[in-house]
């Protein structure tokens, strides 16, 4: 599968991907560690949304600016940033997510010396009429400040384009994701992994080629029944940034079926309505799709969603993985847990720091887990 | 043996507060009420500390804080057992301390009152952090009562006209949702004298701080974080404008009399983040064995620091934009403008920081903010690390010898 291949090749070195990207078309490369960027704004900017994980090796320039209680992500943005590992980028944004991103915005800011920082401080509740009008505005702002920050107009007909193509985009993430959890032996998990960073990294033009390709390739492979007979699971947290965890999970005898990840779902989930005002539809979504546990929907929204989303797929257990430091996934795990064990759904936690446990660590931990699966 | 009478230090006496029995009275009345507010017909709300307040004693609703109740864990020293409870239930050991404790102490009953009365609905006012947002979601599962999110944007560079916009709407739906769980209308009358109260009483807690602006200071950011209780939960009655002004002539008599809180004041220091609640006493002793007196803090400044925003003939619009912009709800660089000021108004030799492993918006950025203060201001800086709460995170001689060397540098 040579889209495959290729996907794979950016995805494990992003950074060279997006330096040659540069050079060949000089597009804007703009940085963001969230779900919630705004990305249809950048591409209407004629940008390229870059998401950032954060380098897990060989920390030592952001010991100087956070402390040890700091989750990897945000201790690993900030090394790469100040190691010079970014220099591709042209600016960041940084939706307000968590107390943790919002520090790191600040020193980010002060610290990482990028031509445009926009921060954009989207509203943490999302059920209100008020919030919705706010979030409104909020994107509005961001609009002008892309403006100003690349020196482009941003017309309602470039967001009208991005939005489609953005829907499209999200679409067939989904559909592959539906084809793989039919039949998980079209595609490994770990490959999933890969295609669903490289979503969040390349040339979106580029990627609805790549995508539509790799769809072809898989419409080739599927199966319509499956004789995979790997317990299924859902892999539940904020990012996954370790596809070793896929291929352990495989090896002990379970197939991660689907997620709840920001890095997996909760980044295509959910349709922008095509008609009626852009920036008022790229709010709908973000009010009307699943949240991350650093907005506020209801006080059970995530744990009916979690327990409905392991029915719907037929899944027989769920793994959090869960970073370590990261308050708002911690705060949320004890009740998810009960959600779970009051459905009868066996669930495992593992913390992750930068580096995962050793790979035998790992598979006595899932197999003991796939032994409590019946 | 027969009773013989304990024969106190005149010097210690006279340096002791004397309001201090008036304040323990005020809690103790005001967490008897709080837990017998259901047989005398009255609502409870929890509300977080940078929470508008006022709305509800407006309304007759007795205001609870778990802020203050993680406070008292704490300085009751009770911290530690508690926050192993809650990790217990799975949460884990790198949230928030005062979240933990509270978490637990709804469980079991625990803690130095038993437990916190039940509320009848939440307030959480996010201009303090995400943490309240998810620790108030778990209280409104585990209680299962209705709970309003008051949503302060974050000021990174400047505050919108948007969000304020935002915050100002939110404020009438506080209203309308007190309304609703209190089955009246809001008194806006009442509403304007608690406002004034409210500002009247943020006034008057200014002006015991600045007393220690006075060389040597009679009172320190320990004392500080103490007489702090008030302000946070009875701001906005007249028994908060009473003790404060009580407070203030004590603390003015004394400059008169010329007695200090530290005997041989000689170096004044500020102090950063929330108190390390079960070791105040020993980190007194600690600076005071070096002739070193905390002096001032950004913490207990935090309420006062925001009430010139405020115009309490139109509380409920100035306020809104006020409780947005209170220290911890800006950014790293307007801060440090109030780190500076604070530093001048006090003329301190140096500048303490909590990092407080509790509270990531509190202390991520603080190793920034030390390395501005060393270089535009030129004074020495001391990072401790610890725990507001769980004493586990607290180790005394590594603290002592930091404090140590720190305090030779100031004196070389
Ligand atoms: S949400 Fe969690 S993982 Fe994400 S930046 Fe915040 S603390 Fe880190
Ligand atoms: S200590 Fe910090 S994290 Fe905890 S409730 Fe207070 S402001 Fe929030």
């Amino acid at each position: 599968m040579e889209a495959l291949d290729k996907i794979k090749i950016i995805s494990t070195d992003p950074y060279s991907y997006a330096s040659n990207l540069k050079q060949a078309f000089g597009k804007p490369v703009v940085g963001n560690f969230c779900s919630y960027t705004p990305e249809e704004l950048i591409y209407a900017a004629g940008g390229i949304p870059f998401r950032l994980f954060g380098t897990k090796n060989d920390i030592s320039m952001a010991d100087a600016h956070l402390q040890a209680y700091c989750c990897s992500l945000v201790r690993g943005g900030l090394e790469d940033a100040l190691k010079g590992n970014l220099s591709f980028l042209d600016g960041t944004v940084f939706p307000h997510t968590c107390d943790s991103i919002q520090r790191l915005s600040d020193i980010w800011r002060l610290n990482a010396g990028f031509a445009f920082h926009i921060d954009v401080v989207l509203p943490v509740k999302l059920d209100t009429q008020s919030a919705r009008i706010y979030m409104i505005d909020v994107l509005n702002a961001f609009k002008s400040d892309l403006e100003s920050a690349l020196n482009v107009s941003i017309t309602n007909e470039k967001i009208r384009q991005s939005i489609k193509l953005y829907n499209r985009l999200r679409q067939i993430l989904g559909e592959i994701y539906e084809m793989r959890c039919k039949d998980p032996d079209c595609l490994s998990a770990a490959d999933l992994y890969h295609t669903i960073k490289a979503s969040m990294i390349m040339d979106r033009d580029e990627l609805l080629e790549l995508l539509l390709s790799l769809l072809d390739d898989l419409k080739k492979n599927v199966k319509g029944s499956t004789s995979n007979t790997n317990k299924r699971v859902i892999l539940s947290g904020g990012i996954c940034n370790h596809p070793d965890i896929y291929t352990a999970l495989e090896e002990s005898g379970a197939e991660v079926i689907w997620d709840d990840l920001c890095t997996g779902t909760r980044y295509f989930e959910g349709e922008i309505e095509e008609t009626g005002d852009p920036i008022e539809a790229i709010a709908d979504r973000y009010i009307t799709r699943i949240v991350c546990p650093a907005k506020h929907l209801t006080v059970t929204a995530r744990g009916e969603s979690l327990v409905r989303m392991v029915k719907d797929r037929n899944a027989s257990g769920v793994i959090f993985m869960l970073l370590k430091f990261c308050d708002p996934h911690a705060f949320d795990y004890p009740y998810l847990k009960k959600f779970l064990d009051d459905a009868g759904v066996p669930n495992i936690l593992l913390e992750v720091e930068e580096q995962l446990p050793s790979d035998a660590q790992l598979k006595t931990r899932f197999e003991t887990f796939v032994d409590m699966i019946d | 043996m027969a009773d013989q009478p304990i024969i106190k230090d005149p010097e210690k006496e006279k340096r002791k507060i004397k309001s201090v029995s008036k304040m323990k009275e005020i809690m103790t009345t005001y967490y008897i009420e709080a837990k017998t507010a259901r047989e005398n017909g009255k609502k409870v709300a929890w509300i977080t500390s940078g929470g508008p307040v006022e709305f509800l004693i407006a309304m007759d609703v007795i205001p609870v804080y778990p802020e203050n109740h993680g406070a008292m864990v704490g300085a009751s020293k009770m911290g530690v057992d508690l926050c192993e409870k809650a990790e217990e239930m799975g949460y884990s050991r790198d949230l928030c301390s005062y979240a933990r404790v509270d978490i637990s102490c709804s469980v079991t009953n625990g803690g130095p009152i038993g437990g916190l009365p039940k509320p009848d609905f939440l307030v959480c006012c996010n201009n303090i952090c995400g943490t309240v947002l998810k620790w108030y979601e778990v209280a409104a599962r585990y209680y299962d009562v209705p709970l309003f999110i008051l949503d302060t944007p974050f000021i990174h560079t400047t505050f919108s006209e948007s969000a304020k916009k935002y915050v100002i709407t939110q404020t009438y739906e506080y209203i309308e949702f007190l309304e609703k769980q209190c089955g009246k209308k809001m008194d806006f009358n009442r509403m304007h004298q608690v406002s004034k109260l409210a500002v009247q009483s943020l006034r008057l807690w200014q002006e015991v701080l600045d007393t220690a602006a006075h060389k040597p200071a009679p009172m320190t950011a320990f004392d500080a974080f103490f007489h702090l209780a008030l302000i946070v939960t009875l701001r906005g009655t007249q028994i908060a404008v009473d003790y404060y002004k009580q407070l203030r002539d004590e603390m003015n008599q004394r400059i008169k009399d010329g007695i200090s809180m530290v005997p041989n004041e000689k170096y004044r220091l500020l102090w950063d983040n929330l108190p390390v609640w079960y070791r105040t006493k020993w980190l007194s002793d600690k600076f005071s064995s070096h002739n070193a007196c905390l002096v001032g803090d950004t913490y207990t400044s935090a309420w006062s620091g925001i009430m010139d925003l405020i115009d309490e003939d139109n509380f409920i619009e100035t306020g809104a934009v006020a409780y947005s912009s209170v220290y911890i709800n800006v950014s790293l660089d307007i801060m440090l403008e109030t780190l500076k000021k604070l530093i001048k108004k006090y003329d301190v030799d140096g500048l303490v920081m909590h990092s407080n492993r509790s509270c990531k918006p509190y202390s991520f950025g603080q190793y920034d903010l030390q390395k501005m203060v060393m270089k535009e201001l030129k004074l020495p800086t001391l990072i401790i690390e610890a725990d507001m709460v769980d004493a586990r995170s607290f180790s005394e001689s590594q603290i002592e010898t930091r404090i140590d060397a720190f305090m030779e540098t100031l004196k070389g």
